[in-house]
């Protein structure tokens, strides 16, 4: 019980802090400002958000500039208050749930599209430097032992699942349940209704664990989840950006960072797809490689540094 | 929106009223759970209890074993479980088990040991065989306290068993952890309010159990 009502604490702040979107005033989460010169580059509390942070991290100082890192902040309630002081100065977003934290209602039809909304509804201080092709978003996934039985490969489609979902057992977050980028938007959109809904974790440890042992048989899996290629898992494929859009890129503070800054950043998203992406989380969760290791390894190979 | 209005919503809800996500059928579930997990601690915790008590060895041994007990994170525990052994009712049961059996275990155990020995020397010269002095001149004189441990733990357990939705099964905790997810913040008020009146009725159940059960000459005046 404690835990639970720790986590429904942590919920209640996280869903407060959301509301205050213009308040800078004396907020107690003001740390210092970033000292002249040095960038300051944070990330999320997940592994992802850290190997970005130490990819981008490493590309500055690749161009001789100072780089202190503040790993593991905190969810983006927490964060986007410090990229707006100045505490932070870049920070590893994803366009996409940036977009719907910051308008909840707005609409996401292309990546472009995206990233105008997103600036428009950034604060001033803020911009979004260039996206990158990778994409870590929700995804509907099945198993390798269903994707066999009703013949489902890489190229296969959500939509492909109509005939099959009455027979599968499907799971994800109790979020999902209800999202209409969830069970009720591929019901509506897709007329796909499944045998029953297991409501688990958010793509976390009981989600993979479920998918793994047929639990469930098909599952909402983000798109870099190393275990996709451990378990042999098949991402469907989602032509109608149902899920959205869900880019790497960098959100930058925009006093905080030199033309020379930028263009690194850049560089690293033209390079950096969603297969990449993997393959560097897979080294990081699987492997159990130092992420700066790794971060420094690929930018070397892909002659950024 | 205070608490209050949440709860009020919540409950003035009649879609929460029936169907597999109601409220009778959540709270069904959540009773359902309780009572296994209190009955294989009780079944565990009080036999070891009684006879440690009875014959005065192992003391230390339960003290040591029930404090680390204790120390085991309950939603850590379950969550490495379900992914060591898959989804189920088992791995819900055995947290919560590990949570209930110690404050029955050391309880029980202190309970027999502060029986006056004087009655208990008397049954022993009348030549009363232990199983028996056990049984009918310890047991009777140490149920208050006996009580009071598994009060304590079907308190914990009820409060503990809303973590089995965590795991995707049922009882009062899917709408704590359904709300929280789905930022449904009455949801979140009123399963945390049944829990709590569950609690409620459950140290009830056990005031009453204790008016029935215990002789009268040995409760409290």
């Amino acid at each position: 019980m404690a835990a639970v009502a720790l986590m429904a604490a942590a919920a209640l702040l996280a869903g407060c802090s959301s509301g205050d979107g213009e308040d800078t005033g004396d907020n107690p989460l003001d740390g210092e400002k970033a000292e002249a010169g040095t960038v300051v580059v944070g990330s999320n509390n997940f592994a992802e958000s850290t190997l970005l942070a130490d990819l981008y991290g490493e590309a500055l100082k690749a161009k001789g500039l100072k780089v202190t890192y503040k790993h593991n902040i905190g969810s983006r309630e927490t964060t986007y208050g410090l990229m707006k002081n100045g505490s932070v100065t870049v920070l590893p977003e994803y366009n996409g749930s940036l977009l719907a934290y910051l308008d909840a209602d707005a609409e996401q039809t292309s990546a472009e599209g995206v990233n105008a909304a997103v600036k428009a509804k950034l604060d001033k201080s803020l911009t979004l430097l260039e996206s990158s092709p990778a994409e870590d978003k929700d995804s509907v996934t099945v198993n390798a032992a269903t994707a066999k039985k009703y013949r489902l490969t890489s190229d296969s489609t959500i939509a492909d699942l109509k005939d099959v979902a009455p027979e599968l057992v499907i799971g994800g977050s109790p979020e999902f349940q209800t999202r209409q980028q969830g069970l009720k938007g591929l019901e509506s959109e897709y007329g796909l209704k499944f045998k029953s809904f297991k409501a688990l974790d958010a793509g976390g440890p009981l989600t993979q664990a479920a998918l793994t042992r047929n639990t469930v048989q098909i599952a909402d899996i983000f798109t870099t989840d190393p275990t996709i290629v451990k378990e042999k898992f098949v991402v469907l494929k989602d032509p109608d950006n149902f899920f959205g859009f869900a880019n790497v890129t960098p959100l930058v503070h925009k006093d905080g960072l030199s033309q020379e800054g930028v263009d690194a950043l850049n560089a690293v998203s033209a390079k950096l797809d969603t297969e990449t992406l993997l393959a560097l989380d897979a080294q990081v969760q699987l492997d159990k490689k130092d992420p700066l290791d790794v971060a420094k390894n690929w930018l070397k190979s892909a002659g950024l540094a | 929106m205070n608490v209050l209005d949440f709860a009020g919503a919540f409950f003035g809800d009649g879609a929460h009223w029936h169907g597999y996500d109601g409220i009778p059928q959540r709270l069904l579930e959540h009773v359902q759970y309780s009572l296994l997990a209190l009955g294989l601690a009780a079944l565990i915790g009080l036999p070891v209890g009684l006879v440690t008590g009875h014959t005065g060895r192992g003391g230390n041994a339960l003290a040591l074993v029930a404090t680390a007990a204790r120390a085991l994170p309950s939603f850590g525990l379950l969550v490495l479980i379900v992914i060591m052994m898959g989804f189920g009712l088992l791995p819900v049961m055995i947290p919560l088990v590990i949570l209930a059996v110690p404050p029955i275990l050391v309880t029980t155990y202190e309970a027999v040991r502060s029986v006056d020995p004087a009655p208990v020397d008397a049954a022993r010269g009348m030549g009363m065989r232990e199983g028996r002095i056990l049984l009918q001149v310890e047991l009777p004189v140490a149920l208050p306290l006996i009580l009071s441990g598994l009060r304590s733990a079907a308190i914990q357990i009820v409060s503990t068993a809303t973590i089995a939705a965590y795991v995707s099964l049922g009882g009062l905790g899917r709408y704590i952890v359904d709300g929280l997810y789905q930022r449904d913040y009455e949801k979140v008020v009123g399963g945390a309010t049944l829990v709590a009146v569950l609690a409620l009725v459950t140290l009830a159940l056990f005031w009453a159990a204790g008016r029935l059960a215990v002789s009268p000459g040995v409760r409290r005046r």
